[in-house]
């Protein structure tokens, strides 16, 4: 799919820019969205770039910057926090070697802090893109991120 | 003709002392009546063994052993058994080794306590499929109100139910149905709030995933009540599922006829679409959601004009909670004076509640307006873990409060959880142990306010920030006496002076661990001291000379080489040095580390 | 279609209907709402679907469901069987799901230890 197909996908109206911003970052490698992507959808639904620019960077989900492969979101509200969603943070950087905000050399993982899940019922709680892992534990996340690494 | 079923009553003595004549009459008779008695043998027999179940009744050749017969029970089973061949399961008797498991009472009270309405469906039925949720009463509701009911009606069916919104905010659903109604205009709008965006809360995901039927059945019905041809459900982008499942059941709905043009044949159309959110909890607010439907910036406008009146492009619009909208097809069904007669005096009806945090059962729990936090905690939540004295029950997450100890047996209801200082919010209860510094748990709330900021009005932008900054120093140790008195004066101003909700109910977290533990705050400033032991940085390790036997382990972990002192020696924690991390008193095998 | 229609499709598929007029003597629901798929549901479904068939058991379907609440013992498995009570398990992992296979769903014996619900 490419990003003319997306936006062919949508009605030319305004209240569809922000699935079509979705749709065009999960069609990124990178998990983000660069300046043509925000240009083209500015063009197709006849909106000024400085508008597009506004929406895109109004909502934590988008990036205006290249991510890693595989987004990793922990969540840190209250029911993970008081689960140990801190030591789950802590595994994650020693495994990966990096900190929140910061993406692998290798360019496979990015790290960021989310807020609620939805998943309290198995806190403490990860989403990778659009997989969401509960009950984890330090060895749990060796097997996550090892099974990650083998689906590239 | 020969006779296709063998029907044995039993005739012993305990069964006719239970009355199994009135029985086997009541059974002739309905045989007669529906012309079967060529067909049916019904011979009443010796005693057949179980006398306790009596009256019984055995079917040949199927075997169907039926228990504790009533004269109105024939009809169920000649109408379909007898007629259709569907044993009454109800009434049948079940082999040992299940008799036995019930016998031994294998019910969690997390189950048994609760009343389900609004998840009747999750768990039991596979949500991607239609026939299912047909199967079990769907769209009859839709069909009634489509085919006997005005949408008058139906809205006064909703008012006298006492349903209100289960968002957070307990508006009156049958009075915001009416007043969209009541509002001028052709072009209307319906839109479910599936924002979901407070901490600790997942009821509206489950129903999305386990039951999206009854959203979009709710959704049709209230489109249908206020005049409105379309609707959207506005789903949170953390969902992916919950996307994937409602996309899936709009698509069925819309093949079989029941959503879009012309529904049921009725001449009334509706249809539903789908809009995803992408990561702001503002959005949840209804005049930020609504903006973001319209592919804005999610930020609120003030209010007036209420979205019943411009909501949507201007156009009236009917904005509902997921859990609201999945409790009206049981309405219509089963009428308002059956979901009045659940509840409280002004709270009606059941409420989903989330339970996380420290206790034992997590999950969802759907129980009737009225039943104490300490039921819900302890009784259906299992108790907390470790058995841990419980501190305090946070609701309503970051626009709520907490509930101490000593409030357990308070009725959950909307005005007794809001004279508590708290509200009764979307249905989030965090437990707390004792483990917990409420100061700490004030200040993570105010965080994600700050965070989640759209940045449009003062009191929140900039009011938010300088009471976090207060509670970070509180929290590293540099609280000052004035830091209480300020609190309190800023959540005023902030309370009464923001745009939208999500500042105007920012600082209640604060508000209610200040009126109900004051002691911690006051022990964080003046003694520079955290009870909990959460807050590090007010946690003092010192070396216990008289336990220390000089291994070096404290020194070895120490990241900022605080600690000196010789092998076999005393060591010592340099207390300036000292980043309070806890890595000696991990790493200290002897107990010589003291934390306080 | 009309109301009518709708009562008809009812009548056809109410509460157990897949297992009284169908093949089937077992039903296996999978609880698979995020929760339980976060927990592990999915590798659950997947065991229940491959021991079936290793075994042979030919009157058994597995389906799924959303979450039925019980977030702390997901992943969650309802068991449904012809003339006999209702059984929902708790934290059935994949090696539990195993045993409910060969000791339930094959020798008619429920495993006492995850039973959460009996209901008739």
């Amino acid at each position: 799919m490419t990003r003319s197909d997306i936006l062919e996908k949508y009605p030319k109206a305004g209240d569809n820019l922000i699935s079509i911003l979705h749709d065009m970052q999960n069609l990124s490698e990178w998990n983000y969205l660069s300046k043509e992507d925000l240009q083209a959808a500015a063009d197709y639904l006849e909106l000024p770039f400085s508008f597009v620019h506004g929406v895109a960077t109004f909502y934590t989900m988008f990036s205006l910057e290249p991510r890693g492969k595989k987004v990793i979101r922990v969540c840190q509200s209250p029911p993970c926090h008081l689960t140990g969603a801190t030591e789950v943070a802590a595994e994650l950087s020693r495994i990966l070697g990096i900190g929140f905000g910061e993406t692998t050399p290798d360019r496979l993982f990015s790290m960021e802090m989310t807020s609620c899940l939805g998943v309290c019922g198995v806190a403490p709680a990860i989403m990778i893109n659009d997989e969401v892992y509960g009950n984890l534990t330090a060895d749990r996340l060796k097997e996550i991120i090892a099974e990650k690494r083998r689906e590239k | 003709m020969k006779k296709r079923l063998d029907v044995l009553i039993c005739g012993g003595a305990a069964c006719i002392a239970s009355h199994s004549h009135d029985f086997k009459a009541r059974l002739i008779e309905v045989v007669k009546d529906k012309g079967l008695d060529e067909e049916i043998n019904i011979i009443e027999t010796g005693c057949m063994g179980p006398c306790e179940l009596g009256p019984v009744m055995v079917v040949y050749p199927d075997g169907a052993f039926y228990i504790r017969l009533k004269p109105e029970h024939a009809e169920p089973i000649v109408e379909e058994h007898f007629l259709k061949g569907r044993p009454v399961e109800e009434l049948l008797w079940h082999t040992p080794e299940a008799r036995k498991i019930v016998e031994e009472k294998r019910q969690v009270p997390f189950f048994e306590k609760q009343r389900k309405v609004v998840l009747t469906n999750c768990g039991r039925i596979d949500p991607e499929n239609l026939n299912e949720y047909i199967g079990h009463d769907g769209y009859l509701a839709l069909g009634h109100c489509l085919t006997e009911m005005t949408p008058d009606a139906v809205i006064e069916t909703l008012t006298a139910s006492g349903l209100r919104g289960r968002g957070g905010a307990g508006f009156p659903t049958g009075l915001k149905w009416k007043l969209t109604r009541q509002a001028a205009g052709d072009v209307k709008y319906v839109v479910c709030n599936a924002d979901e965006g407070d901490p600790g809360a997942f009821m509206d995901r489950a129903i999305l995933e386990g039951d999206p039927h009854s959203v979009i059945e709710g959704m049709t019905i209230a489109g249908y009540a206020v005049g409105a041809a379309n609707g959207f459900v506005y789903v949170r982008a953390e969902y992916p599922l919950a996307v994937r499942r409602l996309r899936n059941a709009l698509d069925q709905a819309r093949q079989a006829g029941l959503l879009g043009e012309n529904i049921l044949e009725s001449g009334f159309s509706f249809d539903l679409e789908i809009r995803i959110g992408a990561g702001a909890f503002v959005c949840g607010e209804e005049t930020a959601l609504m903006a973001s439907v319209e592919g804005h910036r999610g930020m609120p406008r003030p209010k007036p004009p209420f979205p019943s009146q411009s909501g949507l492009w201007g156009k009236p619009t009917l904005i509902n909670n997921v859990e609201t909208l999945a409790n009206v097809r049981h309405i219509i069904m089963r009428g308002a004076d059956w979901f009045a007669g659940m509840g409280t005096a002004k709270s009606k009806g059941t409420k989903v509640f989330a339970l996380s945090g420290n206790v034992n059962n997590t999950g969802l729990v759907e129980v009737p307006m009225g039943i104490t936090l300490r039921e819900v905690v302890y009784e259906i939540g299992g108790g907390i873990p470790g058995d841990k004295a419980l501190k305090a029950v946070q609701t309503g997450g970051p626009s709520g409060g907490c509930i101490p100890a000593e409030q357990l047996d308070t009725p959950i209801d909307y005005e007794s959880l809001a004279e508590l200082g708290s509200i009764m919010g979307s249905g989030g209860l965090i437990v707390l142990d004792e483990d917990s510094c409420m100061v700490n748990m004030a200040k993570f709330f105010l965080e994600f306010c700050v965070e989640e900021s759209c940045g449009q009005c003062s009191p929140c932008r900039i009011g938010l920030k300088q009471m976090y900054e207060i509670l970070k120093r509180i929290t590293a140790g540099k609280g000052e006496e004035k830091d209480i008195a300020q609190l309190r004066q800023m959540s005023e101003t902030i309370k009464s002076t923001s745009l939208c909700g999500l500042g105007q109910s920012a600082p209640n977290p604060v508000l209610s661990t200040l009126t109900y533990f004051m002691d911690e705050y006051e022990a964080h400033i003046q003694e520079k001291r955290c009870p909990a032991m959460v807050c590090t940085d007010l946690i003092t390790y010192t070396v216990l000379a008289d336990k220390c036997v000089g291994c070096t382990a404290c020194a070895r972990k120490c990241p900022v080489n605080a600690i000196s002192g010789e092998v076999k020696k005393v060591h010592v924690i340099d207390q300036d040095t000292c980043i309070h991390c806890g890595a000696c008193f991990q790493a200290c095998k002897f107990a010589a580390i003291e934390r306080r | 279609m009309k109301l009518e229609d709708l009562k008809k499709i009812r009548e056809k598929h109410q509460k157990d209907m897949i297992l009284r007029d169908g093949d089937a003597r077992v039903r296996v629901v999978v609880g698979m709402g995020t929760s339980g798929i976060a927990a592990g549901a999915r590798e659950t479904l997947r065991t229940f679907l491959e021991e079936i068939e290793k075994r042979n058991v030919a009157d058994v379907i597995v389906t799924q469901a959303g979450e039925r609440g019980l977030s702390s013992h997901e992943p969650i498995v309802t068991v449904f069987e012809k003339s006999k009570p209702n059984i929902v398990y708790g934290n059935v992992t994949a090696e539990v799901a195993r045993k409910i296979v060969a000791e339930h769903i094959v020798n008619g014996s429920p495993l006492s230890d995850y039973v959460l619900e009996v209901s008739e």
